[in-house]
């Protein structure tokens, strides 16, 4: 039944800001700048001329807006955000308030070191949690998120290749890998081969050691794997990649699972990324910001990036230029600068507080909780969906469409069908190992209870696509603000900005 | 623990539904000789009372912005943030979603972002923009990338104006892709001109990168040296590092820039020692293929309804693995809002009121310190940032007015260490949030120690 206005009860329509124009309207009132200074502009020849076209609106306007806005979109603080692989826990409202504190958000990174020594310290109390956690010796705080800190680690290796005088051409990833894998490696210079994986889902170590050779530079393996399981030869593959003399990246996108239980450095890592915004709980604020610190080996200590915060003689220093990295030998220095400024510092506020809160008991128990958590759906789910490789997994459990064969409904179907259930679908079609993969993240932060009620819906759902009800499935879903969304369309003729005298009515008919 | 809600009881019922006999078994994949059997050596869990002790004694270490007369600028700005926009993107439908890959039940954030672009590219006069980068130093590296790939040239030259981590960033990124990086020597007078610049442009040469207003504040009509790029088959970058400039300054697009890269912390973003922040991106529509980053797209949903969705994803890293245009992932989405909501709150009037605001306080103080001896204003041109020469070394005055409470500006040296030519040049920014006996206590403590 449709309604005169569009809405639905608590479901509002809502125009774009340039629709709700009211020109000369402004919700920030300042003072008049004629009032200050009657001069002449400094701005030569190049004064704005041209109007620029942004629309007015007063405060309630806009607040109604965008409060409008965020009841269209699903939240973890609403419900259960099983994502695979991206980690979608609590974020503590806690680490929020310490990230607003005057002090930290209204400091500015060019400020006399003296005036900022308490940043620096919070730079470097989050460094050493983090190092210790991963039992490695240095990291790299700069980079701004996961695949940017893979970058940064590709390029920590190459430089100390290339110190070697050997900056060597390969880079191996396996199939399973995050697609931005290869595409940090490609960015680093690097040839880019797949090691394939076994029917265990994971790496295959005899394939590996058939790859290798004195030109490979690094592996990149995700540990956890993105199939959530652990990589139980780990300890051969780095052994096997240190002896052709090349170098080890993980991808600690899932770094979350073994927090407190396994440390990367004692499995021969050389390099590795965290997600903050993963393992360490802050918001992933509808994508981005996150953080991407990289810890770092003994053999790429010397080859992080600019800058880095270090003990003084006077307090805390921030080492700015390669020039002042004086602890290194000649032909051990830092590659550059990643980032500007010194990293996504609101980003370690909010983990240190999480860090700080856990305590290293809180985050030992957090990581069994969440490999609980994954092993206990796989235990309720296994009989009635399809599970890709035999458990116990890790943080997250891998599904396949097996169980919907001869059913007409697809992993994107019973996804979209446990949005009009209240959930958000898992991952979809990844990893790639996998047909029509279905990746379950739980998280520790969810109980029982939740869980619980999951599993019954799941079973349900896979026992209605079993039974041959494909249409409940193809028109799902059918209780949210739109429904599915014609993704040809926007690509075949994308319309990424609004234009003016492009009504509504007449684009919808277009 | 407070934010893990299994009790023990359903732990153990949970390893009875798994045959697990305790939750060793199931790191049972894990070797031996690796698996901790205690806890790291690291401080145990904290209530909330503690932690903000910890937090707020080092906050406390620090001089902020809010809590002293504050003239720096050199890409970070501290301006006033409206009370509902920071409390808007704390709603937990923005705060605590993932990125829009389920648009049924992420309209909301893809809306926003379909605004947000609409609003850069016509902030920045261009004809499409993507959902946001890191900052404005990683986007200045992939407005280098993207030129590259369009002309499939491989020579980037950078202006003498542009932020310098702006351009280490550049040739960090470029260090490994055969990129040739021309830097031009630090430019705080403004000296180089668009011949200067095009003369320097060969058939390798894919843009020629400069900032505006420039890292020293100079504002310049680039309109000339679009053209020279153009006839010469290069593209034209520019760079802001000061969004609030174009409520009063040409846009680039209005200048002939076929790819701008911008840091939108300004608006709507703390200081926050330096990120996150928010980069903004636009392009000609022409090169919108070769663009790095997510974009919202308009569609319809099966209903005839419109709605948005993500798209053009053939040119991203989880499609095109290797051969993606760039690796990035996300975008700075939270940041992106919060710009978003503040230049709505703005609106038209608002943002160029603010820039002339802005630039009104800059003139102010430019000529109460010109009047100083010992302190010459080299700008012939600037927005709400400019540069002096002082008759001694600026780091040393820098420090001894943070001694008094003052946070006086960036001494250029901070950035060209070892540059004997800018030692005694102070970078200062004057945005709204300065007042009237801010500047009197500059002025007073400058004189002072000069």
């Amino acid at each position: 039944m449709s309604t005169v206005t569009g809405n639905r009860g608590l479901q509002l329509e809502e125009k774009l800001i340039f629709e709700l124009n009211s020109p000369g309207m402004t919700a920030v009132d300042l003072p008049n700048p004629h009032e200050i200074t009657n001069v002449e502009s400094r701005l030569g020849n190049a004064a704005r001329k041209n109007p620029i076209g942004l629309p007015g609106l007063s405060e309630p306007q806009v607040v109604r807006h965008y409060l409008r806005l965020s009841q269209k979109n699903f939240a973890i603080d609403g419900g259960l955000y099983p994502l695979g692989s991206c980690t979608m826990k609590h974020n503590p409202r806690l680490n929020e308030k310490m990230a607003r504190l005057p002090g930290l958000a209204d400091i500015h990174p060019l400020q006399p070191k003296s005036t900022v020594q308490g940043a620096f310290e919070l730079m470097d109390m989050t460094a050493h949690w983090l190092k210790t956690l991963t039992g490695m010796p240095a990291i790299a705080m700069s980079p701004a998120a996961g695949a940017h800190g893979e970058l940064c680690g590709l390029m920590s290796i190459r430089a100390a290749l290339e110190a070697r005088g050997d900056a060597r051409s390969r880079v191996l990833v396996p199939e399973s890998a995050h697609g931005t894998n290869p595409a940090s490696a490609h960015m680093c210079g690097y040839q880019v081969e797949t090691i394939p994986a076994t029917d265990q889902g994971r790496v295959d170590l005899a394939a590996l050691k058939g790859m290798l050779g004195d030109d490979v530079a690094a592996i990149m393996v995700t540990n956890p794997n993105t199939c959530g399981l652990f990589e139980d030869e780990i300890i051969e593959m780095t052994k096997a990649v240190h002896d052709i003399g090349g170098l080890v990246y993980c991808d600690g996108a899932n770094f979350n699972a073994i927090v407190g239980r396994v440390r990367p450095g004692d499995l021969g890592i050389d390099a590795m990324h965290l997600n903050l915004h993963k393992t360490f709980s802050t918001p992933h604020g509808g994508g981005g910001p996150g953080a991407g610190p990289v810890v770092l080996s003994e053999a790429l200590a010397a080859f992080a990036p600019l800058p880095y915060v270090v003990h003084g003689k006077d307090g805390f220093d921030l080492i700015e230029q390669a020039d002042d990295a004086a602890e290194f030998s000649s032909d051990a220095k830092p590659y550059g600068r990643m980032k500007g400024f010194h990293g996504q510092f609101g980003v370690f506020v909010r983990a240190l507080s999480y860090m700080l809160s856990m305590g290293s008991d809180g985050l030992r128990q957090a990581s069994s909780d969440a490999v609980l958590n994954a092993n206990y759906l796989m235990a309720k789910l296994s009989d009635l969906l399809t599970v890709s490789y035999d458990g116990p997994c890790m943080h997250e459990v891998l599904f396949d469409d097996r169980f919907l064969k001869d059913t007409d409904v697809t992993t994107l179907d019973f996804a979209k069908a446990m949005i009009d259930e209240g959930f958000h679908p898992m991952t979809m079609y990844f990893p790639l190992v996998v047909h029509g993969a279905l990746l379950m993240e739980p998280t520790e932060t969810e109980g029982k209870e939740t869980l619980d009620e999951f599993v019954d819906v799941i079973r349900a759902l896979a026992e209605k696509a079993q039974s041959g009800n494909t249409q409940d499935f193809k028109a799902a879903p059918r209780y949210t603000p739109r429904r599915r969304l014609d993704e040809t369309k926007a690509a075949r003729n994308p319309v990424l900005v609004w234009s003016p005298g492009r009504a509504p009515e007449l684009q919808a008919a277009e | 623990m407070r934010y893990l809600p299994l009790t023990d009881d359903d732990r153990q019922e949970m390893l009875a539904a798994i045959g697990a006999p305790n939750i060793e078994a199931l790191y049972k994949d894990v070797a031996q000789e690796v698996l901790l059997d205690k806890p790291v050596d690291l401080p145990t869990t904290k209530g909330e009372m503690e932690v903000e002790q910890i937090i707020a004694g080092l906050a406390a270490k620090n001089l902020g912005a809010g809590a002293a007369p504050f003239f720096l600028g050199a890409g970070n700005y501290s301006h006033h943030i409206p009370a509902s926009a920071d409390h808007l993107i704390q709603r937990s439908e923005f705060l605590t979603s993932y990125t829009p890959y389920q648009p049924e039940v992420s309209q909301g954030t893809l809306q926003a972002l379909f605004e947000f672009q609409t609003q850069v590219a016509m902030i920045t006069g261009m004809e499409v923009a993507n959902a946001s980068l890191y900052d404005g130093a990683t986007g200045t590296a992939e407005a280098a990338m993207m030129a590259c790939r369009v002309t499939r040239r491989n020579k980037v030259i950078i202006s003498g104006g542009l932020h310098p981590h702006y351009s280490e960033v550049t040739a960090t990124n470029a260090k490994f892709l055969d990129l040739k990086i021309v830097t031009n020597p630090a430019d705080p007078e403004g000296l180089e001109n668009s011949e200067s610049l095009a003369a320097q442009i060969d058939d390798d040469t894919a843009c020629v990168i400069v900032q505006n207003p420039s890292f020293f504040g100079q504002v310049r009509n680039h309109s000339q040296l679009a053209e020279a790029c153009h006839e010469k088959g290069a593209l034209l970058v520019v760079v802001v590092t000061e969004i609030v400039s174009l409520g009063a300054v040409m846009a680039p697009g209005d200048m002939g820039a076929d790819i701008v890269a911008a840091e939108g912390q300004s608006i709507g973003n703390a200081l926050n020692f330096g990120g996150p922040h928010v980069g903004l991106f636009a392009v000609r529509e022409k090169h919108l293929r070769q663009m790095p980053g997510r974009l919202a797209g308009e569609t319809e949903d099966i209903e005839g309804k419109r709605g948005w969705v993500l798209t053009l994803s053939t040119r991203e890293q989880h499609i095109r693995r290797e051969k993606a245009t760039s690796n990035i992932c996300t975008n700075s989405g939270l940041c992106a809002l919060a710009f978003s909501i503040h230049m709505t709150l703005l609106g038209e009037a608002g943002f160029t009121r603010l820039a002339h605001l802005n630039h009104a306080k800059a003139i102010e103080l430019a000529d109460r310190l010109d009047a100083l001896s010992g302190v010459d204003v080299i700008n012939d041109t600037f927005f709400n940032e400019f540069t002096v020469r002082l008759s001694k070394p600026a780091a040393d005055i820098v420090d001894r007015l943070a001694a008094q409470g003052i946070l006086a500006g960036v001494p250029a040296s901070r950035l060209y260490p070892g540059n004997d030519d800018l030692e005694n040049l102070l970078i200062l920014a004057v945005t709204e949030t300065v007042t009237p006996s801010d500047m009197d206590r500059l002025i007073d403590a400058l004189e002072g120690v000069l």
